[in-house]
């Protein structure tokens, strides 16, 4: 330990001991993901082969594209619940241009248009007006969904040209899917922007405490919508990912995804609250909510019943450092 | 001008809804027809007793996302309930579906209240996790009308001075409402726990539990209208009312609750509803495609919200001894 | 002392808040018909007692006693039915509330067994009282039309709604014009002659000498003295609250006054201020003295770019510049310190050395990546020059006491080598040292020819460091004194609105 009451120069940092690295929310994470780990390759001998793997990671990595960007906007204080509403919305633009006649290339270029458009409207809404994201992104929500079902009814788009399968489909090398591919980058790249750029540390101070950072001379309205075209504009690129998984537009594409993004954002340990968390945390989250579908899929649970365990892992992973936190200061009041 | 209007947004919303009724039936006569006005009113009456509901938890600065998934949840075991023993008197069914409503809701308010979760956070949750636990308890099945019994589904359409019986619930509620929120202890504690909690916190008021109040309130509601809506549509099933919420929360905000608490009337939300409700009937009448639905609610969700806080928007503090005798007279005329 | 008994006592309370003892082994005694005027430093822990006297904190040791009987206040509402009521320092009312509901809530007057609310019977007595505290406000006006004088009304007559025995005052005439003042003399007059204990907090001596029978000293949350008024001067107290002479508090240097680095003309608000006119020079302090919301924030956040509303012409160093936000008001020199140190000041979550590289993160990293070895290089200086008392440098903003936040708020600042620094309240709610230290350093910076412009409603720091002192009052600049001419009547008369007329 390092002796602070001596006349020596005071230290950048103090050396910390071994255990306050390892106390952390993301070690928890990583030990639970483990033990799934472990319990899925032990509950069926068909999980531990490579392109079963391989084929569980096509059911999140969607969602997780979207959580990156979600978890800065989190951490910034502000929210998205339109996500899953620029997915539908984008994939219903793209399946229009795919009509016209556009190839593969355009239709990235149709979707992530599309998202940012949307993105940038939610953001000048929340910044230009003061009103707070939860609302605008829940009218948003139901105002761009709503857009698609004008445009489609009920029917479905399912002319995509040839080449546009492999965004959802196809394999960069043996397993690794160009989805799985694209979602490590991204995460190297988020977990740079968060944690290494001048632009994550004013994330961060943001989330903490927005007057300050605004008297700080921190450009506060343009950064949170540089974050919300960010969130919009992979919104739309997630919708490439998932319109050419499944090869067909509805406009009912994605229903409901905002809750698990941001349950995988919530429990990578991001406070719900803004100020705190990190991308690894995102990262392991989002490995361990794919674990737990892919071991529940494997027991034949049915889909509904995960929303339900969505629902209460939500709730629980956000009561857990309440309660712990209540316990703890009263244990403290009580010396 | 703009302002003037928002400031008396009752007036404003009414003649907003005057208008709209009679350029739809300027365009489809039959629509005026009193059967039709009275259908339309009855259609919007579960829609209103919710907004009621949502009205409380908003002033006190929260939000239920859980209601659309609370009534189906509640209509689903009412209606199996009913199904199983078509014994049971109606009257009591309903007592049950309010009682398990307040049981649900008092769930979110537990969180919020005792744990202090964020109530976007809790009522997402529950959203799914009731919605889910539907599909546990029936399977996936639906309850058909063959299955209920004629009480059961005879009730809310039975006509009482000429309006059927839910339309009165809808009344009676929006009365009651109006009467707790002016005279009561009870609905002014929502009024200033949301408007200024520490204020609120000053005078003796315990602000969470008045949260936990407004969530077992609006709970409630959702299990009154579990039994409206699977006995009006005589169907239950896992996606009743599957997006619902978005229009509960859509009628407060045009009504005029402001989302950051403690402002708002009960007559402003009840016209907010109506309006929405004016909206949903005229599309079909006039031909446009139901799918409009959700993005005109969305829309007017966002102009609702802009005009909400174009309203309310501060503008500065009053120090000059001229601002304050400029905005003390409200009958003078005031710059945008 | 008194030969009655004490209507409420306070014996050995303490108070604690997460590395600050806020009230420690206090005692107070309150007679009825007598006004006890509590006196203290800011910090001294006067707010900390009013709350727990009200029941809005619970203390963590000691004894509360309403008539000679041990009493536990858990809550507001336990408070009002022991007799207890207060203006509190902030008003915390509602302000899309009627005036009525501000004095009633959670008080309502009832009628019927439902406990119907009777409007009518509470609107007729908000307008008797508002009549007997001269207050002619509507009971059916909206709170957020009223001015921050009005308000203060309203909290005023919220507390003589109840039927108390004591009534605490918590400094309620900050805010209040001359004519206001006198009138809240009358009422205490009346108050004591109903045979209410009243509990007087100022921070005005003349105030003490007028109104109060007998005084309580706290000093830095400790007890510190008590007795009657007429046996003590105003050097005694004084010297009781700061436990040493006040002659040696100031350090002001002499400082060549150099070319003007700021000049303001015509500045306007529609609300807020008007008419604002001023410059400050290279090595001068200026002050701005008024009443709290008097207008003197709102000018200062204005020049830095945080008002929309504003008009008029800001010239720095000769240059016109255009401030529309407070990164272009640090790009053109000028820096401003806030009053609300932990809101606006500080992000307490974050380390003492990513505060003070924050401003400037884009001068400091090179495209975009941030370098921590500078950001801690940065801090360092800045940090050691103003002898910030911290374990590491990356500690926890919010691990600091208030004094040593004030001075990483200052040191952020520096960084960014500023023309002009806005001091905002420098001093409020900080200990005597870190006090004293700030002082010191305005001393050094007007030294090294920055400009100093410092917002403050402390009498004795204004005379003590200004070399010139400009007085508002409501939204206006209505004298300017220079050292020399500053007496303390002469600046509160000008504040309260004496000499305004």
């Amino acid at each position: 330990m390092a002796n602070t009451m001596t006349q020596t120069a005071v230290p950048n940092r103090l050396s910390n001991h071994w255990l306050h690295h390892l106390l952390r929310w993301e070690t928890f994470l990583l030990l639970v993901t483990v033990l799934v780990f472990l319990f899925n390759s032990l509950a069926t001998p068909y999980f531990l082969d490579p392109w079963n793997l391989s084929d569980a990671t096509f059911n999140f990595t969607e969602k997780a594209i979207i959580a990156l960007p979600m978890a800065m906007l989190i951490i910034c204080r502000e929210i998205d619940l339109s996500v899953a509403s620029i997915i539908a919305l984008s994939s219903v633009s793209m399946g229009l241009a795919a009509e016209a006649g556009m190839g593969p290339g355009g239709l990235v270029f149709v979707a992530v248009s599309v998202g940012i458009v949307c993105g940038l409207f939610n953001g000048l809404v929340v910044t230009h007006f003061g009103i707070p994201s939860i609302v605008v992104t829940i009218g948003t929500m139901s105002l761009y969904r709503g857009i698609a079902y004008v445009i489609l009814g009920d029917g479905a788009f399912t002319n995509y040209p040839s080449g546009f399968e492999f965004f959802g489909q196809g394999y960069v090398y043996w397993v690794f899917s160009f989805e799985f591919t694209l979602f490590m980058g991204m995460a190297l790249i988020f977990y740079g922007l968060l944690h290494h750029t001048n632009f994550g540390r004013r994330t961060y101070a943001i989330g903490n405490n927005p007057t300050a950072a605004l008297y700080s001379g921190i450009k506060v309205n343009k950064h949170k919508l540089i974050l919300f075209v960010m969130v919009g504009a992979i919104s739309g690129l997630a919708s490439v990912l998932l319109t050419s998984r499944l090869g067909s537009t509805r406009p009912s594409i994605a229903f409901g995804w905002e809750l698990s993004v941001i349950t995988m954002v919530v429990l990578g340990g991001v406070s719900i609250l803004g100020g705190s968390g990190s991308m690894v945390g995102v990262v392991i989250a989002v490995f361990l909510m794919g674990l737990v579908t892919f071991g529940l899929g494997l027991l034949n649970v049915p889909g509904i019943v995960m929303t339900i365990i969505i629902g209460a892992m939500l709730i629980s992973v956000i009561s857990i450092p309440l309660v712990a936190g209540r316990l703890r200061a009263a244990r403290e009041q009580r010396k | 001008m703009m302002s003037a209007l928002l400031k008396h947004r009752e007036r404003f919303l009414a003649l907003v809804i005057l208008a709209l009724i009679l350029v739809v039936g300027a365009i489809t006569p039959s629509f005026l027809s009193p059967n039709s006005l009275v259908s339309a009113f009855n259609d919007t009456s579960i829609l209103m007793i919710l907004a009621m509901g949502q009205m409380l938890v908003i002033l006190t600065r929260c939000i239920d996302l859980s209601v659309a998934a609370n009534l189906a949840l509640t209509g689903m075991v009412v209606g199996m309930i009913n199904a199983a023993y078509p014994g049971v008197p109606v009257p009591l069914l309903i007592l049950f579906a309010m009682a398990m409503g307040a049981c649900l809701g008092a769930i979110n308010g537990f969180f919020v209240w005792v744990v202090g979760v964020p109530a976007i956070v809790v009522t997402l949750g529950t959203m799914s996790i009731y919605r889910g636990t539907i599909f546990l308890l029936s399977d996936g099945a639906w309850v058909n009308a063959h299955q209920m019994s004629a009480g059961f589904i005879s009730l809310p359409r039975t006509v009482v001075l000429g309006m059927p019986v839910m339309s009165w619930i809808g009344i009676i509620v929006v009365a009651a409402f109006y009467f707790a929120t002016r005279h009561l202890r009870l609905g002014r504690d929502f009024f200033t726990s949301g408007g200024n909690p520490t204020a609120a916190f000053y005078t003796g008021v315990s602000v969470g539990k008045v949260q936990f109040k407004a969530f077992v309130v609006s709970g409630m509601l959702a299990g009154l209208c579990g039994y409206l809506w699977v006995s009006r549509y005589a169907v239950a099933y896992v996606d009743v009312a599957n997006g619902f919420e978005l229009q509960v929360i859509a009628a407060c905000v045009i009504g005029g609750i402001s989302i950051m608490g403690g402002v708002g009337t009960v007559l402003g939300c009840a016209l907010g509803a109506l309006f929405l409700g004016v909206i949903n009937n005229a599309l079909p009448v006039l031909g446009v495609s139901p799918f409009w639905q959700m993005a005109i609610s969305g829309a007017v969700i966002i102009i609702a919200v802009i005009a909400n806080s174009t309203a309310e928007r501060s503008k500065g503090r009053i120090i000059l001894r001229r601002a304050v005798s400029k905005r003390a007279t409200p009958s003078q005329h005031q710059e945008a | 002392m008194t030969q009655s008994t004490a209507v409420f006592a306070l014996r050995n309370v303490t108070k604690t808040f997460p590395g600050v003892t806020a009230l420690d082994r206090v005692k107070l005694d309150l007679y009825p018909g007598q006004v006890t005027a509590l006196v203290g430093e800011n910090g001294a822990g006067k707010s900390t007692l009013v709350k727990t006297m009200t029941g809005i904190y619970q203390p963590d040791g000691g004894e509360t006693q309403v008539a000679g009987e041990v009493v536990r206040i858990d809550d507001p509402e336990a408070a009002r039915q022991l007799g207890i009521t207060a203006i509190h320092q902030e008003t915390v009312l509602f302000d899309e509330l009627t005036v009525t509901e501000n004095i009633f809530a959670g008080n309502y007057l009832t009628r019927g067994r439902l406990g119907r609310l009777d409007w009518p019977a509470m609107h007729e007595r908000t307008r008797g009282i508002l009549a007997d505290i001269d207050a002619p406000l509507d009971p059916k006006a909206r709170l957020r039309g009223l001015s921050i004088g009005q308000k203060h009304m309203v909290a005023i007559a919220r507390a003589l709604s109840v039927d108390a025995r004591v009534v605490v005052l918590d400094e309620p005439t900050a805010a209040l014009s001359h004519h206001e003042i006198k009138e809240l003399c009358g009422i205490v007059e009346r108050l004591k002659k109903a045979g209410k204990a009243i509990l007087f907090i100022t921070h005005k001596f003349d105030e003490i000498f007028t109104i109060a029978d007998r005084y309580v000293v706290y000093r830095d949350g400790t007890f510190a003295g008590e007795g009657m008024i007429s046996d003590v001067t105003e050097a005694e107290l004084v010297e009781m609250m700061v436990a040493r002479s006040v002659s040696e508090t100031f350090p002001k240097q002499t400082v060549a006054i150099g070319e003007p680095m700021m000049t303001v003309e015509n500045l306007n608000h529609p609300t807020e201020f008007a008419d604002i006119n001023f410059e400050v020079r290279a090595g001068e302090i200026l002050c701005f003295y008024g009443l709290v919301g008097s207008g003197r924030t709102e000018i200062m956040q204005a020049l830095f770019g945080l008002s929309k509303a504003v008009t008029g012409n800001v010239h720095i160093n000769g240059e016109p510049v255009t401030i529309r936000s407070p990164a272009d008001a640090i790009k053109a020199g000028l820096v401003y310190v806030p009053e609300e140190r932990q809101q606006q000041g500080v992000i307490l979550d974050l380390p003492i050395f990513q505060n003070i590289s924050l401003p400037q993160l884009g001068r400091l990293n090179r495209w975009g990546l941030l370098n921590e070895a500078r950001e801690y290089d940065v801090a360092r200086t800045y940090g050691e020059r103003l002898n910030v008392k911290t374990s590491s440098w990356d500690q926890k903003v919010g691990n600091l006491s208030g004094g040593n936040q004030q001075k990483v708020v200052i040191g952020k600042w520096l960084a960014t080598r500023p023309k002009i620094i806005v001091l905002d309240e420098p001093t409020k709610g900080i200990d005597i040292g870190a006090k004293a230290a700030v002082h010191h350093f305005m001393s050094e910076l007007v030294n090294d020819g920055l400009a100093v412009i410092m917002v403050s409603s402390e009498l004795p720091e204004v005379l003590g460091m200004a070399d010139r002192i400009i007085v508002m009052h409501e939204g206006l600049m209505v004298r300017e004194f220079t050292r020399a001419t500053a007496t303390p009547e002469a600046v509160v008369g000008a504040a309260t609105g004496g000499m305004a007329a």
